[in-house]
């Protein structure tokens, strides 16, 4: 069992160290690690490292921005081209911060593309700034800055940028040998040490504060360090003294006396969540030491020059050659492995190695809800996978659960290691719209910005990996092709607008770093599209373009409809849709002022008819253009408006005013059918009360249409007498309702028996009144009544 | 006030409530004193989901109708303007900004609301006028499908047919599945799916896409439709064509019931009083709303025509009887009884006139020569006689210049009932109508080609015969009194719509395979996974609910013909109507009209 205790060393009597290798870097670093600008990030989080920056000041000397893996994978470099860099950061959504000494901070994604910049105020253009520091509260990532006015700035939140310009703090004459940015009560505030006396600077005021229970020989400190969670505070002060307590500075944990009067290079918390012992950890140049609630210290040799980076349950040291991590046991690996331990654990371990069965005791426990081993076992698969030095993330299992499942895959995501991401949510079973389909969906997002592949390449390997899988929104994808400028990809990708699939999600709990979602687009609907191509592409392109979209096109022809009616033209000239082309000339022709300009638009309407081979609407709109002319010509010479009355009206009107030559020209020329013809000319003459003219038409040949018309007009204009003329002329089957209509009732009686036809005999009775008509109405019913006894 | 939504088997109250939630977290966003500028077209389907009390109750002081020009003043704090997200909209809403007086103080915000989607085309429009920013709140209220009554429910898309058989534009279809959509969240997933044409088969796939892309809600309401029958328009482009003949389809083809209201002439709606005989004749028209609230009008909406007369009838003599109550009452306890009862009796009696006064107006329609021999030419054509040549009475018609959509509604309906007219007929038809009508009606006669209303019939082949007889669409033994079947409601003919929605029913599409076929557009039918545990357990003799959307407009026949499935005994399916229009063949004829005013010469 010596085995797993070796490296274990005590600190006081509950707690032990451990120091162990997660990974040998294989970066092959030059350089000391003193000669560089090194920022990791936490949680296992990516280093970044900036060469050269310190001891070659010569402007010919491009510097290097690299960032690395935590395994010491390059993930991507580039020449530092901008101004002198005070400090690197990382935030908690693993941008990399970069704080130039005029002010402007430089935002990069873990690939070292630049994404955006902003500025720390103008105050600093001159000043300069002196140091800077990243700090995370649950507010996101912000930054603080000590300019050369020896003031203070800071933003809390720099995604959502608010400067804070801290007040001046009296008396202060040089750079405090240390500050830190403290968070306490949703408040963020810089606690600075000047000389002996310590200072806690808010929004409004500069307050002197003292650690209580410090002993008065401390001497003025020198080091200060916040804990991860922003609930300790540590200082070093110059006789060697760390005191450690809360920060804020109402209680006292402990004090120790190391017996080293310089100041560390680096001091920082190692504690983990709800451990008894508070510890920190000092870094000299070639010496560690681990200080707590204890008269002892463990301490430890560095072969190297090192870089601590705290963890929310240990401290990562990173060197040229190594990483390593040193932390405090666990209680459960305590309880397990501690010499002579009676735990449970420890038995059931024992156990083990006796009947080398693996998850032994398991079996005998029967009613033991199997979730939690299941769980567990499934964590390590996990913890595991993405401890491997090529993907590296060393998380412990403690910053494994602070940080979620989401957080993890999002991790992945940004890493652009899709394929791992998908295999652990399989693993996990986990819901396809929190895992697959999301990250499939950032995979797309990605995959559409790779520029040396064709759109439709892109678009083919989207839609075979993709598919129909759930809760994928295509148009999210297609937002983030036109925002790369591939507009024709967008349309490829949409096809209707459709909902967003929701945001990445943020870890629950508050007091720690939020690691901040990667951003989800909004979607574009088609016509964005449509409207940027438009501006963007030549005519004849752009109309090619849309040839293959279908929804794009009659979207686009809508819009045209209300909005262009030329264009409209154009793109059903690029179609050779002559029908639609005619149709658009007619209504064209409808809003000329002059009658010549209907008339070409017609004409133009007329040869695209016939190129639609619609011999039909050709021949029409010739005979529309051969009536214009002819109204026109009418208009003139009779002085009466005749434009745009429709051929039955042009004719009506010439009889109404008794030009019958001209109209019996019109029906010959327009062909018009004689039935129509005749109604046509007997209402007219019956609006006019042309009789004679009327009777004359009636016996010029046979009507066509019959003269039950003539009866019904003449009525119809009250005129008795004239309608009683046409009713014999009838023929027998509508005699009677000719003589009904006329109000001859003994006339239509008689025919009507005359026919036998009951219903026609019911029809007149019910016209007859008893009073005048009790003749005619005893007559028919005699009728009926023998009509019905047959 | 809103009781009818949920006398249904589907409490659509829900539904209302929805939507009028939507709108006050939309008003109370706006603090302070509004003045609501109105798209015109929307403030009929608005109120059917608020009243002006609601709005007032959220501090809602002044409405107008949005037109160009400087905005009427009033002491507001927020100008708000409701509008659909139309380019001509965005043009008179940037005229009413920029002539805004900027002097004035306090200063007006001004907030926009599209109705039933915010436009990007139109913010973008705004944008480049320069307006945009001044736009405190821009939101959208989904106003999809708004309950019209306790089964019926309406998106109000007055173009919806036009867009998508003519411009291709299937933006009512995606309001359409957004609507389903709301309504499964309500109340929840519709498991069986089912659908005829092409429109019904996008419909259906956008709700699956919109499903699948959003499924983090699993929706564990228990489902209270079974089924959803999605139906294109021109599926079944006769039914409208045809003259409707139950009381409230002719209420709609005479004078036009527009979001539940009608007016009507006054002349009959006089106060009838004695000794002022004549005296002030209303001039203004007599408007009143119609739904399943007023009982008697639930009674006799539905029936044909020539049935509601005898109810009326009945229902005078029950009323006249209850009045005369008051001889026999001799208690006080009975005085009381009968005094209590009294404002229901006056309602009665006040509904009964009005209902007879309607009856009346329309009697003498119906009653006129040429309704008669309009209804006979339909009729012929219905059931499959003389289909194929020109028809006297149309071209006496358009000798006589009747009302061209008459005409159109007539020549339609033949084309339909004879898979298209003969080249010679047809051309016959659209040289008459063009010289007597005016010839920019050639682009409305193209408007009805595209949509297939009228066309020239292809490779000779008629397949209506088959349809009419295998659907059973002509049924010689109507009684209209006493309806065994649904072609009571055209007097003869059975929507061919409705009759889809039967045979679903009972016994299944599959028996009528090859005349589905015949139909345009696929027919499909999708299952939507539940959730175990939301399945149903039937019991005994409960009723299976379905949903039929009617996508391009359904008429009040049909509405009445699938309610008269409802009731009877053996059925064993409610059903609850969806569609994008409420329509009828004239109203729907017009919105393919093309609409030409020439420019003064």
């Amino acid at each position: 069992m010596d085995c797993y205790t070796a490296n274990w060393n005590p600190l006081g009597e509950e707690t032990f160290y451990r120091k162990l290798e997660l990974y040998s870097m294989e970066w092959g670093l030059r350089e000391d690690l003193r000669d560089c600008v090194v920022a990791a990030a936490p949680y296992g989080g990516p280093i970044a490292l900036l060469r050269n920056s310190r001891r070659d000041k010569t402007p010919s000397a491009r510097p290097l921005l690299e960032i690395y893996s935590a395994s010491g994978l390059l993930l991507a470099s580039v020449p530092w081209k901008s101004g002198r860099l005070v400090h690197l950061g990382w935030t908690a959504g693993e941008d990399l911060l970069c704080i130039q000494e005029d002010g402007t901070v430089l935002v990069y994604n873990l690939f070292c593309e630049f994404k955006r910049h902003f500025s720390m105020g103008n105050e600093v253009l001159q000043n300069h700034v002196l140091e800077a520091q990243v700090f995370h509260t649950e507010f996101g990532t912000g930054v603080a800055i000590l300019t050369g006015a020896l003031r203070f700035s800071l933003a809390t939140n720099i995604d959502d940028l608010k400067l804070r310009r801290l007040p001046e703090v009296p008396g202060l004459q040089k750079p405090p040998p240390c500050w830190a940015v403290l968070s306490q009560d949703r408040v963020t505030v810089v606690l600075l040490a000047v000389g002996q006396e310590l200072f806690l600077l808010d929004n409004t005021s500069c307050s002197v504060v003292s650690p209580p229970g410090l002993s008065p020989s401390a001497g003025p400190f020198l080091h200060m360090a916040v804990s991860f969670t922003h609930r300790h505070l540590a200082l070093f002060c110059d006789s060697g003294t760390v005191w450690m307590g809360t920060a804020s500075l109402k209680e006292k944990f402990c004090e120790f006396n190391t017996g080293i009067r310089s100041p560390p290079k680096q001091m920082v918390w190692c504690t983990r969540p709800r451990s008894r012992q508070r510890a920190v950890v000092l870094a000299w140049e070639r010496q560690l030491m681990v200080v707590g609630n204890s008269s002892e210290c463990i301490r430890f040799v560095l072969d190297e020059d090192s870089h601590l980076v705290p963890e929310l349950d240990g401290v990562r040291i990173l060197s040229r050659s190594s990483h390593e991590f040193l932390h405090e046991i666990p209680e459960a690996s305590q309880e397990i492995f501690r010499i002579a331990s009676m735990a449970p654990g420890a038995l059931l371990l024992e156990a083990q190695k006796e009947y080398e069965a693996a998850s032994f005791g398991k079996c005998f426990l029967d009613r033991f809800p199997p979730e939690g081993f299941v769980r567990m076992c499934q964590d390590l698969r996990v913890l595991n996978a993405i401890r491997d030095y090529q993907i590296g993330i060393p998380l412990t299992f403690t910053q494994y659960k602070q940080l979620t499942i989401e957080v993890l895959l999002d991790r992945l995501v940004l890493r652009r290691l899709y394929p791992l991401a998908i295999r652990i949510c399989e693993f996990l079973r986990l819901p396809e719209i929190q895992g697959v389909s999301r990250i499939l969906a950032h995979w797309a997002c990605y995959k559409v910005q790779q520029k040396d592949k064709s759109d439709e390449e892109v678009a083919q390997a989207i839609n075979q990996k993709l598919g129909d899988t759930a809760g994928i929104s295509y148009s999210d994808i297609a937002t983030r092709a036109y925002d790369c400028g591939r507009a024709e990809l967008a349309i490829k990708m949409q096809k209707k607008p459709t909902t967003n699939y929701p945001n990445l999600s943020v870890p629950p709990n508050p007091t720690v770093p939020v690691p901040v979602p990667v951003p989800v687009p909004v979607p574009v609907p088609v016509y964005t599209v449509v409207l940027h191509l438009k501006n963007e592409l030549n005519r004849g392109s752009f109309f090619m373009t849309l040839q293959n979209q279908p929804v794009a096109l009659s979207l686009y022809r809508q819009f045209c409809r209300h909005q262009e009616r030329e264009t409209l033209k154009d793109l059903y000239n690029q179609d050779d849709n002559h029908q639609e082309l005619g149709n658009l000339h007619v209504q064209g022709g409808y809003s000329q002022q002059r009658i010549e300009g209907r008339v070409a638009a017609l004409q133009n309407a007329l040869d695209e008819f016939y190129k639609a081979k619609n011999d039909f609407a050709a021949k029409a709109t010739e005979e529309q253009i051969k009536l214009l002319r002819l109204q026109r010509h009418l208009q003139e010479e009779l002085d009466k408006p005749y434009l745009d009355l429709s051929l039955h009206d042009t004719v009506h009107t010439l009889i109404l005013d008794g030009h019958h030559k001209r109209a019996e020209q019109l029906y010959r020329d327009f062909r018009i059918p004689d039935k129509r013809y005749w109604w046509l000319k007997i209402n007219a003459l019956a609006t006019r009360g042309d009789w004679e003219e009327m009777e004359k038409f009636s016996k010029s040949k046979k009507s066509p249409i019959g003269y039950l018309p003539f009866v019904e007009v003449a009525v119809k204009h009250h005129n008795r007498y004239e309608a009683k003329k046409y009713a014999p002329r009838v023929p027998p089957e509508q005699r009677v309702k000719a003589f009904v209509l006329v109000g001859d009732l003994e006339q239509a009686a008689e025919a009507a028996i005359e026919r036998k036809n009951e219903a026609e005999m019911s029809l007149v009775l019910a016209r007859c009144s008893a009073a005048t008509d009790g003749a005619v109405a005893e007559k028919l019913n005699r009728a009926r009544a023998q009509l019905l006894k047959k | 006030m809103a009781a009818h939504l949920s006398s249904g088997r589907v409490n659509l109250t829900a539904l209302r409530e929805a939507g009028r939630r939507e709108l006050r977290e939309f008003l109370d966003k706006c603090a302070g004193s509004k003045a609501i500028v109105w798209d015109e077209y929307l403030t009929g389907p608005f109120g059917l989901i608020a009243q002006y009390s609601l709005l007032k109750e959220h501090e809602v002081e002044k409405m107008f109708t949005l037109k160009p020009g400087r905005l009427p003043p009033a002491d507001v704090k927020n100008i708000i303007f409701f509008v659909r997200p139309k380019l001509e909209l965005m043009d008179i809403i940037t005229d009413n900004v920029l002539r805004e007086d900027r002097g004035r103080s306090p200063q007006r915000d001004f907030h926009i609301l599209f109705v039933p989607r915010r436009s990007l085309l139109c913010e973008q429009w705004l944008k480049e006028q320069g307006v945009l920013g001044s736009f405190i709140h821009r939101e959208q209220y989904s106003l999809d499908l708004i309950p019209f009554d306790g089964d019926l429910l309406s998106m109000e898309s007055e173009s919806a047919f036009k867009e998508c058989y003519l411009e291709s534009d299937q933006t009512s279809l995606y309001h359409a599945a957004k609507g389903l959509m709301t309504l499964q969240a309500l109340y929840g997933t519709i498991p069986q799916i089912f659908g005829k044409g092409d429109c019904a088969r996008h419909v259906a796939n956008m709700m699956i896409r919109m499903k699948r892309e959003f499924p983090g809600s699993q929706n564990s309401i228990f489902p209270v439709f079974d089924t959803l029958l999605l139906l294109d328009r021109n599926v079944d482009l006769l039914t409208p064509l045809a003259t409707q003949l139950t009381y409230e389809g002719l209420i709609d083809e005479i004078y036009g019931i527009q979001n539940t209201y009608v007016k009507l002439p006054p002349e009959k709606f006089a106060p009838k009083k004695q000794g002022e005989g004549g005296k002030d004749l209303p001039t203004e028209p007599k408007k009143l709303q119609l739904n399943s609230a007023e009982e008697l009008y639930a009674e006799i909406r539905d029936k044909n025509f020539n049935a509601v007369g005898s109810v009326l009838s009945k229902k005078a003599k029950i009323i006249s009887a209850a009045f005369e109550e008051r001889h026999h009452a001799k208690t006080v306890g009975e005085i009381k009884q009968f005094v209590s009862q009294l404002p229901h009796m006056q309602a009665a009696r006040s509904s009964l006139a009005n209902h007879t006064s309607i009856a009346e107006l329309i009697k003498d329609i119906t009653t006129s020569e040429d309704f008669f021999d309009n209804l006979t030419v339909e009729q012929e054509f219905m059931s499959g006689i003389d289909t194929d040549k020109v028809n006297n009475y149309i071209e006496d018609c358009i000798a006589q210049k009747h009302p061209l959509i008459k005409i159109l509604r007539l020549v339609c309906l033949q084309s339909v009932c004879n898979s298209g007219l003969k080249q010679k007929v047809l051309d016959h038809y659209k040289r008459e109508i063009l010289q007597t009508y005016g010839y920019e009606h050639i682009l409305t006669l193209n408007n009805l080609e595209k949509a297939g209303l009228l066309k020239a019939q292809t490779g000779g082949r008629n397949n209506y015969p088959t349809i009419r007889k295998t659907l059973r669409l002509w049924m010689d033994d109507v009684n209209e009194q006493n309806p065994n079947d649904i072609s009571y409601v055209y007097s003869g003919y059975a929507p061919l719509s409705v009759r889809l929605a039967q045979l679903l029913a009972r016994p299944g599409w599959r028996s009528i395979e090859e005349v589905l076929k015949m139909l345009p557009g696929p027919h499909f039918e999708e299952r939507q996974q539940l959730p175990t545990g939301l399945q149903k357990k039937r019991q005994q003799g409960e009723n299976r609910v379905t949903l039929v959307f009617f996508l391009g407009g359904v008429t009040y026949a049909e509405i009445a013909a699938l309610r008269f499935l409802s009731q009877m005994e053996d059925g064993g399916t409610e059903y609850i109507i969806a569609t994008t229009k409420l329509i009828n063949g004239t109203t729907w004829i017009k919105s393919l009209m093309e609409k030409l005013e020439p420019a003064p010469f």
